[in-house]
């Protein structure tokens, strides 16, 4: 070991904290393209999802999703239970949607669309209403209790519940009819579990959007964190750039402005940013590529006279080759982008058929266990079977009952119309219980396999579903 | 079987418990703070795999807060419920009572509908079909395991939907048989009857009543034996006698079995057959509606 070696002083050690309490961020506002941007999918988004429980579909809410009564109305369509494969297929739908969405724009999904981005802008813009920018908000914030300051806090409280309540009602709406629900708020009327539901999403808005904002993001959002695994350097982000930026500096009249780069170091996009990071300092895992530094930095490059794009949406390898827009396009078509593409197409094209061709009803066929085999007059030997029939329809049908499979194979039912069919009510599920026959004798003993066939009268689908049939032995 | 039920399992419960509250307190307490080594890039000047440093990304507050929030959580309720070994928590929660609970409410918002129904006698109910679906319900719930979905019974379980009741078709008799179950018993009769010629001749005097096949010869010598005997219970005309649940044998309805072989068996071991009490399980009013629809089986 060498003598210089030994002379350095040894790394000094110091005790931190590994836990820390978060600072406000106050946001300054900003505007601009990407501004407005999101501002048109807060209004898509909300429109949708405030006004369609009001939407009515034939005499009925055209989206509700009844779990009490097990039945889920989709527009034209009832999904039962049984269904759940659909809810799976959205998921996945929703899953690569995301991850070609990721691949291609990065994190686009975070920055414009989110509920989480989307009700915190809203929420935001109440609260510029009420307490004003973000230095009135701070000085707000720094301000003793005075009357003043419980007033104006109190009003924006006040303003975000009645907000968050909205949501919370509009929520329930799409699992209890909202028409009615409305009229339950009205006169207090509400049963238990609709309070409860109704309180959870209204808290649940209100301290989200009002209180947690980018912690969410930073510490709770699971797809944040598996995002990274979808990046690529031709992944969309929101960059600056450093070799037109740097060397930064204030544009004071002291100072060589030919020896700095464009950034004037005005730091509002650190100010504007919603995460309370400087992205200067290049991609970070907080960035939600909202663009609103983007926004900034552009208006004060016009202030200054600059080219707009110090910082702007971009990819690594665009930022470095210097790409045009054209070359940055074409490097979207690439292998991950086209298999992400290529399975999410296939799986809408299925999820799209299998509702094309759907059955307007379900069977399903249980044996009796109590009664194995029995005889029957006539010298018949009878099994018993409970058919549960699910009408899918919003119509009544009247359904005929077929069994194949074995000689001289007869059904029979003490639940028969007149014209000899089970009569289902609109989106009625029934239990039928029927019997089947065969003469006695003629099959040797053990199970033989037979098949229910059941035909609609109104529709003339045919559903058939497998089922056995048990001979005694003597 | 012992070894749950000495002392030495709850308190171990009770140690694992407690301790893994206390631990993880402890834990949040100890990663509160760190000695690193101060370097200017805000790293710890750990380097692993050539390039990977560590930094100090603190817990938020408001997340450390959960976790005592959790600590505190767990304690009331550890208070509150059984959870501590034979300790029986402060609410006096056990599962029985709940469920207790829940049946009284779930019975107590069906009331009013019941109460409708039981205020309408059995044959106008059994026209009903609201009341109808929910005798079907009940009864394939409760009943189909025995008696079939379809009510027709199988061997050793009768048919409701004939005519031939052992203990009454009536509505009050079927809701008195509901009501507290049944028990008919049918003593083996061999050593009364006979040596096995006489308890064929019996058999296939029984055979003739309804019709069946038989050997007449067989039945004429059968006949004494029967008025003698059997008819205690069956009646001299083998009709049968609803107050004791002795099955008419003149109908052709063989619940245990048609044929001579049949026949001589239960002459030889009798038959103890039972259908359970609901009382215990429905109230008055869901019984009514289920009389409603068990009689409405054979009457429509």
């Amino acid at each position: 070991m060498s003598l210089s070696q030994l002379n350095r002083p040894l790394p000094k050690e110091e005790v931190i904290s590994l836990y820390k309490s978060q600072g406000k961020i106050q946001p300054r506002g900003v505007e601009g393209y990407f501004s407005k941007l999101r501002w048109l999918m807060v209004w898509l988004t909300q429109i949708y999802f405030y006004g369609m429980p009001w939407l009515q579909w034939g005499g009925r809410q055209a989206l509700l999703f009844d779990l009490d009564g097990k039945r889920f109305y989709i527009y034209g369509l009832v999904l039962y239970p049984q269904d759940l494969i659909y809810l799976t297929a959205i998921l996945i739908i929703s899953a690569l949607s995301l991850f070609l969405f990721t691949a291609v724009a990065g994190r686009l999904w975070c920055g414009f669309t989110c509920p989480q981005t989307v009700y915190t802008e809203i929420f935001m813009w109440i609260e510029s209403k009420i307490e004003g920018n973000h230095m009135t908000r701070k000085k707000l914030d720094d301000m003793p209790w005075t009357p003043k300051k419980f007033g104006i806090r109190s009003s924006k409280h006040f303003v975000w519940l009645l907000f968050a309540f909205w949501t919370g009602f509009t929520f329930v709406g799409y699992f209890t009819p909202i028409r009615d629900l409305f009229i339950e708020v009205k006169y207090l009327s509400t049963g238990p579990w609709e309070t409860f539901w109704l309180c959870f999403y209204t808290f649940a808005t209100y301290g989200n959007a009002g209180f947690m904002r980018e912690q969410v993001c930073k510490y709770m959002c699971p797809y944040a964190r598996f995002q990274s695994a979808m990046f690529d350097k031709d992944t969309l982000i929101v960059s600056y750039d450093k070799e037109r930026g740097e060397p930064r500096g204030g544009r004071s009249s002291h100072v060589d402005h030919q020896a700095l780069g464009d950034c004037i170091d005005c730091h509002i996009c650190v100010q504007v940013c919603p995460t309370g990071i400087d992205i200067r300092e290049g991609l970070q895992y907080e960035c939600i590529s909202c663009g609103a530094c983007a926004d900034a930095c552009n208006s004060v490059m016009d202030k200054v006279g600059y080219a707009q794009g110090l910082i702007k949406f971009t990819t690594e390898n665009a930022l470095i080759n210097r790409w045009t827009k054209q070359e940055m396009i074409k490097r979207i078509f690439r292998v991950r982008v086209l298999i992400y593409g290529l399975v999410l197409t296939t799986i809408i094209g299925g999820v799209l058929w299998s509702l094309t061709f759907r059955n307007s009803f379900r069977i399903d066929v249980v044996r009796d266990r109590g009664v194995m085999a029995r005889l029957a007059d006539g010298g018949m030997l009878e099994n018993v079977y409970r058919l549960n029939i699910m009408n899918a329809l919003e119509e009544g049908q009247h359904y005929k009952i077929y069994v194949e499979g074995l000689n001289n194979i007869v059904v029979d039912s003490d639940n028969l119309e007149p014209n000899k069919t089970i009569a289902i009510k609109a989106t009625e599920s029934r239990w039928v219980p029927v019997r089947v026959q065969i003469p006695d004798g003629i099959e040797k003993s053990g199970s033989h396999k037979i098949m229910f066939r059941i035909e609609s009268e109104e529709t003339h689908e045919i559903v058939k579903e497998k089922s056995t049939f048990i001979v005694p032995r003597n | 079987m012992n070894d749950f039920i000495n002392d030495f399992w709850p308190t171990l419960i009770v140690v694992i418990s407690l301790g893994g509250i206390l631990g993880c307190a402890l834990l949040l307490w100890k990663t509160s703070k760190t000695k690193v080594t101060k370097s200017k890039d805000g790293t710890s000047g750990h380097v692993w795999d050539e390039d990977l440093k560590e930094m100090n990304n603190p817990l938020p507050l408001w997340w450390v807060r959960l976790f005592v929030i959790t600590i505190v959580f767990g304690l009331v309720y550890l208070s509150l419920y059984p959870g501590l070994g034979r300790y029986d928590g402060q609410l006096g929660w056990t599962k029985n009572k709940q469920y207790d609970k829940e049946i009284a409410e779930a019975n107590k918002a069906l009331e009013p509908i019941y109460a409708k129904y039981a205020a309408m006698s059995i044959e106008d109910l059994s026209k009903n079909e609201d009341a109808k679906g929910i005798g079907q319900r009940l009864f394939l719930n409760n009943c189909a395991q025995c008696h079939g979905s379809d009510a027709r019974g199988t061997r050793g379980f009768p048919n409701l939907t004939d005519h031939d009741w052992l203990y009454g078709g009536s509505p009050e008799k079927i809701k008195e048989t509901i009501t507290n179950g049944r028990m008919g018993v049918m003593p083996p009769m061999a050593a009364a009857v006979g040596n096995e010629e006489d308890i064929k001749n019996v058999a296939n005097y029984v055979l003739s009543l309804s019709n069946s096949q038989h050997d007449v010869k067989r039945a004429e010598l059968g006949k004494t034996k029967f008025t003698t005997i059997c008819a205690a219970c069956h009646g001299a005309d083998g009709k049968g006698n609803q107050l004791v649940g002795a099955p008419n044998l003149t109908d052709n309805i063989w619940l245990h079995g048609a044929g001579e072989a049949n026949i001589i068996k239960r002459i030889h071991e009798g038959k103890t057959n039972q259908m359970p009490a609901w009382q215990a399980k429905f109230t008055p009013e869901q019984i009514h509606v289920l009389t409603s629809y068990v009689w409405g089986m054979s009457n429509h």
